[in-house]
């Protein structure tokens, strides 16, 4: 971790208050955080932690701590592969894969600006695809609207060709099909359901 | 003996080699895959990352429709299957049926030897790395398997197939897996990675059994290749590509064909069954 980092140059400049609503909130869905003697075993079994502002461990103490800005607004738990390899030799039981989860879902439902927004997208994207397929995911629909997206952002000429290329590639050997398998009547009305429960919106 | 078979969304798309190979293979096996009707996608990533309802609720459905079939249910996906057992532990538990990965429903004790029997086309000298990737094993409070750091069923199986199989410690590392589409970049730096450590081990081929594992390894190899100034060709066979190849059956190449790293070369060098 070094201080060209906003989020440990902000821990760095202020002192840092301890709150407790976020680790009581995460107790509350049996995320543990407060059982974390801080072995540092996540960090150093993590594949990810090239692509990570805050390393696992960091994640967990700083949420222990309530500092609900710096995990919210972090890369980490949107670059966090949900590998699960810290859940399975965490010491102390806490399924820290499960903490990631926790706060990309609170940082989605407060709005926070996620730095990972290509990520956040597919996600939503992701699911607003097996929605359009009834309760199927539609490879094609999902590609297709995430590169609008992209688009949207800018044009990068290499990476849109190399992806069409791929498209190509994948169309000729049917692995890519223009029109998924899509359910319908009594299944896609189940699971039209289970999305309203959910309160899922894109 | 039948058995109650929930495919996933990639096996109807990008995987559909993964799917027909299992298809091939299953009679083979005497198995009888019943797909599960009407089942629906798990979620995957994006519904257990932000809307963890939606993470239980969506397996829950497949569960109750393996619930009501009243067999075994078989997910050949890792991320399926992982979804199905965190989805079996919130509802605590299923009632007489039980959620397998297709791997290890396929290698478990009492079925190797029989398939050793049936073996016409040794794959003798093919030297592979077996990878099996996060999600079978992981967690192992969730899946209940005992050796989740260093895995044997792909091994044992390669053994009985007569290939060579080898040792190596990034059988269970990640391939970055759903961060494919919106962060390549970091795929790129995962699967160089295990690209290199299969060549270390000695390595000509990977095998493995989850088709985002495949997809990650096998399209992007060129992609790799470029970026990092290297020339790899590491065939990327599905386990069930391979016992297809060794039990004879007649379409294996069709199933080869719909890789972007062609196996066929590699297999040719070695003389098996092209």
């Amino acid at each position: 971790m070094n201080d060209q980092n906003p989020v440990t140059a902000d821990m760095t400049a202020q002192p840092l208050r301890p709150a407790y609503d976020l680790p009581e909130r995460l107790l509350e869905d049996h995320l543990t955080v407060t059982a974390c003697y801080q072995c540092r075993k996540c960090s150093g079994g993590c594949p990810l932690i090239f692509a990570m502002d805050l390393l696992p461990d960091r994640v967990i103490r700083l949420a222990l701590l309530g500092q609900e800005d710096l995990v919210l607004k972090s890369r980490t738990i949107w670059v966090c592969s949900s590998c699960e390899t810290c859940t399975t030799r965490c010491p102390n039981g806490i399924d820290i894969a499960a903490v990631m989860d926790w706060l990309k879902e609170e940082a989605v439902k407060r709005g926070v600006a996620v730095p990972q927004p290509e990520v956040a997208r597919f996600h939503r994207l992701f699911l607003d695809s097996i929605l359009a397929g009834g309760g199927r995911l539609s490879e094609t629909h999902l590609l297709g609207k995430f590169t609008l997206f992209k688009l949207g952002r800018g044009f990068d000429f290499k990476e849109h060709l190399n992806n069409a290329k791929l498209g190509f590639k994948l169309f000729k050997r049917g692995r890519m099909k223009l029109l998924g398998h899509k359910l319908g009547g009594q299944a896609r009305a189940e699971v039209e359901a289970l999305f309203k429960k959910s309160g899922f919106s894109l | 003996m039948k058995v109650s078979y929930y495919p996933g969304c990639s096996l109807e798309g990008t995987a559909l080699d993964y799917a027909a190979s299992i298809a091939g293979v299953a009679p083979l096996l005497d198995l009888e895959l019943m797909e599960l009707e009407d089942w629906n996608c798990c979620g995957a990533t994006a519904a257990h990352s932000i809307n963890h309802q939606l993470a239980l609720d969506l397996p829950a459905r497949n569960l109750d429709l393996a619930q009501r079939a009243g067999r075994d249910v078989v997910a050949p996906c890792a991320l399926c299957y992982n979804r199905l057992k965190v989805a079996e532990k919130a509802r605590g538990g299923l009632k007489d049926i039980q959620v397998w990965d297709l791997l290890e429903f396929m290698t478990q004790d009492g079925r190797l030897s029989p398939l050793a029997e049936k073996v016409v086309q040794p794959l003798t000298g093919l030297k592979a790395v077996g990878y099996y990737g996060c999600l079978v094993a992981r967690p192992p409070a969730m899946t209940g398997k005992k050796d989740y750091e260093n895995p044997q069923n792909i091994e044992k199986l390669l053994k009985v197939l007569g290939a060579a199989p080898l040792d190596w410690s990034f059988k269970t590392d990640c391939c970055g897996a759903g961060l494919a589409v919106a962060r390549p970049d970091i795929i790129d730096t995962l699967v160089n990675r295990l690209f290199e450590r299969a060549l270390a081990a000695g390595a000509e081929c990977f095998v493995v059994s989850c088709q985002m594992c495949q997809a990650n390894l096998d399209l992007t190899q060129e992609r790799i290749s470029q970026k990092f100034g290297k020339d790899y060709y590491l065939p990327v066979f599905y386990f069930t590509e391979l016992i297809g190849l060794a039990l004879g059956h007649p379409e294996v190449e069709k199933w080869l064909d719909k890789h972007l790293v062609d196996p066929r070369p590699l297999l040719r060098r070695l003389e098996i069954g092209f």
